[in-house]
């Protein structure tokens, strides 16, 4: 059964998230990838204001192909988390509550997530066709030279995604793959 | 002597790059389809269920299947006999610009590894590969490659006394580093022999091979089912959250190497694996 969330976010909501739960995610997301993190973190480190409210927000790891006539978006599933690792834990001490990507995240990053109360997603990676449905609304709101790595306002609907890591550091990648190996050696 | 005119290189790979981008081919198709059937985890079967269902949108509504529509990856089989009316490699570069501007597919090339990282804006330059045989075939092979899982690949140069054991213990550990981040079920191409460059490029190749052809020596067929095991057992699965489809296919493409070395290289492709070919 899927728990429905809305973005923003609170750290109590944060908090209460388990990895394993199925989520639907509504509401503002904002997309960032390497460049656009770079620049962000650039920001922070000056003591600048971001274009956007981290307070409560939530990242989307995504580089979205253009959209054709008629959608909000082109194609925008998640991409590799990795590589946004350096930058994270800097954006969640700012008040990120929440990323979606896929794949691996650092120990630093899951310390600053467990130490603020934040929450990181797993969207399915390679279903851009099908996660681009659930966005409803796109607005490019900084840095227009970076194209499809540009900060992105996103009205997302029921956008599906799984916890991976919580606030506590539980990771469903390692759970999940252990719980299908113990079933596995049961039979 | 036969003549091939640039314009219809460019309209060919234009074409490609868009329908290669929507279209899956049918060979992964059938093994996505296949898994959905055969894998038990209730959890991995979901998300198998939603990654054909994304292709199948993919593919009635015309857009990408995956937002990383690739470095465009152009592999050319040209004979002899054959002359070109001018600039081959520029021509190719036209059918990719035109390709993704008109495609709506996304720009993914920066013009410099280092020094400022500017994307180039139009896809190009395209990754372009030659091959020349006997004769006037040409033929071309448009690759987009998504470069989640180009980042998972690897290479190494193992010594002979490693033998098939360590090629076998290098592939499922390179896999098993791997782990979600290649966005799994993958499909693992694996270069075994030549020099350092050759065995990354027989690893890239054996991706075009259709994964219902098997390696056509039987040493390397059978290799391949049992690295395509070994790799399922893993429980990776679909996502890298548990099950057992982590792997749809392992294709091995093998060639004469030194007497000092055992080059191996594995060219990890992800679920969405798309290659295209056209005859000009």
């Amino acid at each position: 059964m899927e728990k429905r969330i809305s973005s923003p976010m609170t750290e109590k909501q944060a908090r209460s998230l388990r990895s394993g739960d199925s989520v639907l995610i509504s509401g503002t997301i904002y997309t960032a990838r390497d460049a656009a993190h770079k620049r962000l973190c650039a920001l922070l480190a000056e003591g600048k204001d971001l274009p956007f409210d981290v307070e409560g927000s939530i990242i989307y790891f995504v580089g979205p192909t253009p959209a054709k006539p008629g959608q909000a978006l082109g194609s925008a599933g998640p991409t590799t988390s990795y590589r946004m690792d350096p930058y994270s834990p800097a954006l969640i001490k700012a008040g990120l509550k929440g990323m979606i990507g896929k794949g691996k995240r650092d120990s630093n990053v899951i310390a600053a997530m467990k130490e603020n109360g934040a929450v990181y997603f797993g969207a399915i990676g390679g279903a851009g066709a099908l996660l681009s449905k659930c966005i409803k609304k796109s607005e490019l709101i900084a840095y227009e030279d970076l194209g499809s790595e540009a900060i992105r306002k996103l009205e997302v609907e029921d956008f599906p995604a799984f916890v991976i890591i919580d606030s506590q550091g539980n990771n469903l990648y390692e759970t999940g793959r252990q719980e299908y190996l113990d079933a596995t050696k049961e039979k | 002597m036969r003549e091939i005119r640039c314009e219809d290189i460019t309209k060919t790979v234009r074409d490609l790059c868009i329908k290669a981008n929507s279209f899956l081919p049918q060979d992964v198709r059938s093994r996505i389809c296949q898994a959905c059937e055969t894998e038990s985890w209730p959890l991995a079967n979901s998300i198998l269920r939603t990654i054909r269902e994304n292709f199948e949108i993919a593919e009635h509504d015309e857009v990408p299947i995956c937002q990383d529509t690739g470095a465009a990856c152009v592999f050319v089989t040209m004979g002899q006999d054959v002359y070109a009316d001018g600039s081959i490699a520029a021509a190719i570069d036209e059918g990719v610009r035109q390709g993704y501007a008109g495609g709506y597919l996304r720009k993914s090339i920066v013009s410099d590894p280092l020094d400022g990282r500017v994307n180039t804006g139009d896809n190009t330059p395209a990754m372009i590969y030659w091959d020349v045989v006997p004769g006037d075939a040409f033929r071309i092979t448009v690759a987009p490659k998504g470069f989640g899982s180009e980042n998972m690949s690897r290479i190494k140069m193992l010594r002979p006394a490693d033998g098939v054991e360590g090629v076998k213990e290098f592939v499922v550990k390179t896999v098993e580093e791997a782990g979600p981040n290649p966005c799994p079920p993958i499909i693992v191409g694996v270069g075994i022999g030549g020099t350092f460059d050759k065995a990354a490029l027989l690893a890239k190749k054996a991706l075009m091979r259709s994964t219902d052809v098997r390696n056509p020596k039987k040493y390397y067929a059978d290799l391949e089912k049992e690295l395509l095991d070994r790799i399922n057992d893993l429980g990776i699965g679909p996502q890298g959250i548990g099950g057992r489809t982590t792997c749809l296919a392992v294709n091995i493409e093998e060639m004469p190497t030194h007497i000092a070395g055992l080059p191996v290289a594995v060219n990890i492709n992800c679920h969405v694996t798309r290659h295209i070919t056209e005859e000009l």
